[in-house]
């Protein structure tokens, strides 16, 4: 036999994993939804999830939780994708909340992050009554997410519980779930940064150029360079804001996500310029740092 | 180099996923530690054009605390204790990696099954000063059991035995010793000390005497796309998908084997046949498909074809059976019970299953055989199944993809077995399985005491089961006592195999497994109107005596009458008003007691009836029951 035609390559292979699980969950679930964060990952599983239904129609909504403090861009570039690619978008905030005001600027980054993100989330998914919710992450991001599941069980409160999932063995996914309860798939888990890199470059993935290097007005804050990126940015800041050529590692509300100096305005140079970095790449969120082991905290109370 | 062409390679190198064994003081961590951050550094430095940052934290250093690098959850700091599976990954030049890093003492099979699922190749780990112990043992059974073909055995901490050959060749003869008839095919040794770095990433000089590879070189280089299964092609269908009314696509991944467009398909279990007309990507249409990849077919005919079926070549079919043996892995915190359905995922299909028999538990420590009544946590037996549908399945040491399953609590929803597909049921074996029924009749509460009962419907409440042949008159004599009994005053129910299978038994057939199912929920049927002071009539082929000593046990066998009509094949096929014999004479039907399935003449019936004599049947029958005084009473 010639074994060598029937080699495939790490992208592949770890391709075919992502669309099988998406697949599973398209055909067990009553009712799910790809939770959409308009990140690099999340740019990668949409994508995956095209090639999983084509030549059909991706058989379930994509859902944005919108803080209300997204960078411009990220909202323009949701809005293009979605209409250019036949996605069903879903756009869900806070709407209590952001009548009351609530913001990094004038609640702290905790609060905030609390009521638009996680509080959003839950409520966006209750509304809908979604029973399986896709997430972009993966196990290589942060030492909490090393040994999380592909199949996230939770409880009816959206509450994880690391000493109560279930195993997960070979390719079988256990999707049974009692009523309200759910399940978050991540069908990323294998991947890692530089993986996803080399799709987005191999399949030639949109992405919201804010990765990109770029002269901007940034602000800095202890050592985090802050975008000033509208005019909610309370004045005597923005007024310490100078132009330098700086790209995003991951994306968020723009008040809390700080960019790093750089002069990688490719993927290949964003590749380049990550193997020689020693940071992870979640030390430019502000939020990891609200306290200890916070990542684990957030998924316990249905964060991510 | 060139980052493009940095890029270029790296999307060129295929994945190996492996497992590590061994506890902390046998140096795992530090090895994982070594593998990830030694290895790092070598991949970074390939790009020799790249800038350096110089201020980057030591790279080898021995100060650095490997355990804490690969710190985990909270919950499991402040326990002290490691309670899951963690994936790593590293990548080196030639290959990317993923560990299923295994650790901790308690739950270590759940954990090792749960990694090893996914491996291609697991590191054993040895401390050199205590050589092969129990738990290389367990470890290495273990990776046997989940069809890994690689081990490589680390003989770590050499340095801490002057690196001496003879330690090293004794503990590979004993290891050898040990493996050898547990078959894995290939199997590498290593002579290490992970804290010193000896052999790990690079060669060590301190033992001139070992002529093998580094652990990072075998693992970059040993071969394994040939493991995968090419022969069998297995494609479960996951999913239609129809954008249109006249178009459809199976979307599915491919479990083993090769497709090619223009193959003829056979459909399961509808057994109709197609041909492929096109292999559907969103990048490409290719010629062929191969395991792993996540593919949509579409067929030249019309059929129809659905999630859970199975499409493969018409030459080359896997066992369809609703009865099979696997090794059964238990996974949940509380111990199986035999009364549960549970739900079985197998591939694309989920359907209910039960487990029939525990032929044996496996002591892992020992690997010795042992009975047990039931599961708990961590252990493993070899057990018998049943599943409500048929599966398509084949043994999982020749199809990892199609021979593994799991099982879930149809109540908690958790997967609380897995399981390990090793054959169909043999014939023989399937009479036997209601075993576990002997101790598991427990009694319910009596309200009233029997004696009231039973003055009060002046009877006792007992069971008059009739055997024989089809065409025995069983029935005949079966419906002519109800009638008598039931205007001499008696209270009696009437079971026959007809009635019982039209709702309580629908979904099972004939097979000597089914069969003793069935019966098995007559014989609690008949046991709980016993108790409720009410005479029971049976009617049942009953071919088995093992069955029929079952049925007894849990009516109780001083309640239990057994009737048995006698009839010879001749006399049967002349009363046969229904034509089964011709049907089975013609092979459509299978399973047919006195045909293709021995009828056992009960050793020891309370009645025995000629069949010829048929008038005197139901006289026959009522004077037993008076002078056994079951009815009337008085």
């Amino acid at each position: 036999m010639n074994v060598p035609s029937y080699h495939i390559n790490n992208l592949r292979e770890l391709e075919a994993e992502s669309i099988h699980i998406i697949r599973e969950v398209a055909a067990e679930f009553e009712n799910p939804v790809m939770l959409y964060s308009i990140g690099k990952d999340s740019s990668v599983m949409v994508r995956l999830a095209e090639k999983a239904f084509y030549p059909g129609k991706v058989p379930f909504p994509l859902m944005h939780i919108d803080s209300k403090w997204k960078f411009r861009e990220m909202t323009a570039f949701r809005d293009k994708y979605a209409k250019e690619n036949g996605w069903d978008l879903i756009v869900h905030y806070n709407k209590k909340a952001y009548e009351e005001g609530v913001g990094p600027y004038t609640h702290g980054s905790k609060v905030h992050t609390d009521v638009m993100k996680t509080q959003a989330l839950l409520e966006g998914l209750s509304k809908y009554k979604f029973d399986a919710a896709f997430g972009g992450a993966r196990r290589d991001e942060e030492k909490s997410r090393a040994k999380e599941r592909i199949y996230s069980f939770r409880d009816r409160y959206h509450q994880w519980d690391p000493k109560n999932q279930r195993p997960e063995l070979w390719d079988i996914y256990n999707a049974k779930v009692h009523k309200g309860e759910s399940i978050r798939v991540f069908p990323i888990s294998n991947w890692t940064e530089l993986d996803i890199w080399q799709y987005i470059r191999l399949e030639q993935i949109p992405i919201v150029p804010l990765y990109y290097a770029k002269e901007r007005p940034v602000v800095n804050v202890d050592g985090n360079f802050i975008l000033v990126d509208d005019d909610r940015m309370p004045p005597e800041m923005a007024a310490k804001a100078e132009m330098r050529k700086v790209r995003f590692r991951t994306l968020g509300c723009y008040p809390l996500t700080g960019a790093i100096e750089s002069e990688a305005d490719t993927i290949e140079k964003i590749v380049e310029e990550m193997m020689v970095v020693t940071k992870s790449e979640r030390t430019t969120r502000v939020i990891d740092f609200d306290q200890e082991a916070s990542m684990e905290q957030k998924k316990r109370e249905g964060y991510f | 180099m060139e980052i493009k062409d940095f890029l270029d390679q790296d999307q060129k190198k295929d994945l190996l996923r492996f497992l590590t064994a061994g506890s902390v003081d046998d140096g795992k961590s530090t090895l994982i530690g070594r593998l990830l951050f030694d290895s790092k550094k070598l991949y970074e430095d390939q790009l020799s054009a790249l800038e350096r940052d110089s201020k980057r934290e030591g790279h080898a250093g021995e100060e650095i605390d490997y355990a804490l690098l690969l710190d985990g959850l909270k919950a499991e700091r402040e326990q002290g204790i490691t309670i899951d599976v963690a994936y790593r990954y590293f990548s080196t030049a030639k290959r990317k990696f993923i560990i299923a890093d295994t650790p901790g003492h308690e739950q270590y099979t759940r954990n090792m099954v749960t990694g090893a699922s996914t491996a291609n190749l697991a590191i054993i780990l040895i401390d050199a000063r205590k050589g092969v112990i129990t738990q290389t043992k367990r470890h290495t059974f273990l990776v046997s059991l989940l069809g890994i073909k690689h081990v490589a055995l680390a003989v770590n901490k050499m340095d801490l035995v002057d690196y001496s050959e003879e330690v090293y060749d004794k503990i590979c003869t004993d290891y050898k010793e040990f493996i050898t008839p547990l078959g894995i095919p290939d199997v590498r040794f290593f002579p290490m000390s992970a804290l010193k770095g000896e052999n790990v990433v690079d060669l060590s000089d301190k033992m001139p005497w070992y002529h093998g590879k580094s652990m990072l070189e075998y693992l970059e280089t040993i071969h394994i796309t040939s493991d995968r299964n090419f022969s069998d092609w297995r494609f479960p269908v996951q999913y239609v998908i129809r954008p249109s009314l006249d178009y459809r696509a199976f979307a599915g991944k491919v479990a083993s084997g090769i497709v090619s467009v223009g193959d003829e398909v056979l459909v399961l279990p509808s057994r109709k046949t197609s041909r492929v007309k096109e292999i559907v990507t969103f990048d490409e249409s290719p010629e062929m498909a191969f395991p792993p990849q996540s593919v949509s077919l579409t067929l030249e005919d019309e059929i129809d074809v659905s999630r859970g079926d199975m499409l493969v070549h018409p030459a080359n079919i896997p066992v369809i059976s609703r009865h099979f043996e696997a090794m059964l892995v238990w996974m949940d915190e509380k111990p199986m019970n035999f009364n549960t359905q549970f739900y079985i995922k197998h591939n694309s299909n989920t359907t209910k299953a039960r487990i029939d028999n525990i032929n044996y538990m496996m002591n892992i420590n020992t690997l010795e055989k042992y009975q047990t009544r039931a599961f708990n946590l961590n252990e493993i037996g070899h057990v018998t199944i049943t599943s409500v549908k048929p599966l398509f399945f084949d043994p999982y040491q020749k199809n990892r993809q199609t021979g593994s399953f799991i099982l879930i609590d149809p109540m908690t929803h958790n997967t609380v077995a897995v399981g390990m597909i090793t054959d169909k049921t043999s014939a023989e074996q399937t009479h036997r399985i209601t075993q576990h029924e002997f101790q598991q009749v427990v009694k319910g509460e009596l309200l009233i005491d029997l004696d009231t009962k039973e003055r009060r419907f002046n009877q006792k409440p007992h069971t008059l089961w009739i055997t024989g042949l089809h065409g025995s008159g069983k029935n005949e004599l079966a419906y002519t006592l109800y009638r008598e009994l039931f205007h001499q005053g008696a209270t009696v129910v009437l079971f026959d195999g007809k009635s019982v299978r039209a709702g309580l038994s629908r979904e099972l057939d004939y097979s000597p497994a089914d069969r003793a199912e069935h019966l098995r929920r007559v014989a609690h049927l008949c046991r709980l109107l016993n108790d409720q002071g009410i005479l029971v009539i049976c009617s049942f082929v009953s071919p088995d005596q093992s069955v029929r000593d079952q049925v007894s046990s849990i009516i109780g066998e001083d309640k239990f009458h057994l009737t048995y009509l006698d009839a010879d094949l001749d006399f049967c096929r002349k009363n046969d008003k229904y034509g089964i014999y011709e049907l089975a004479d013609q092979g459509k039907i299978q399973h047919l007691a006195g045909i293709d399935m021995p009828f056992d003449i009960p050793p020891t019936p309370a009645i025995v009836l000629k069949a010829e004599k048929k008038d005197q049947h139901a006289e026959d029958v009522l004077l037993y029951l008076s002078q056994h005084k079951i009815f009337p009473l008085s």
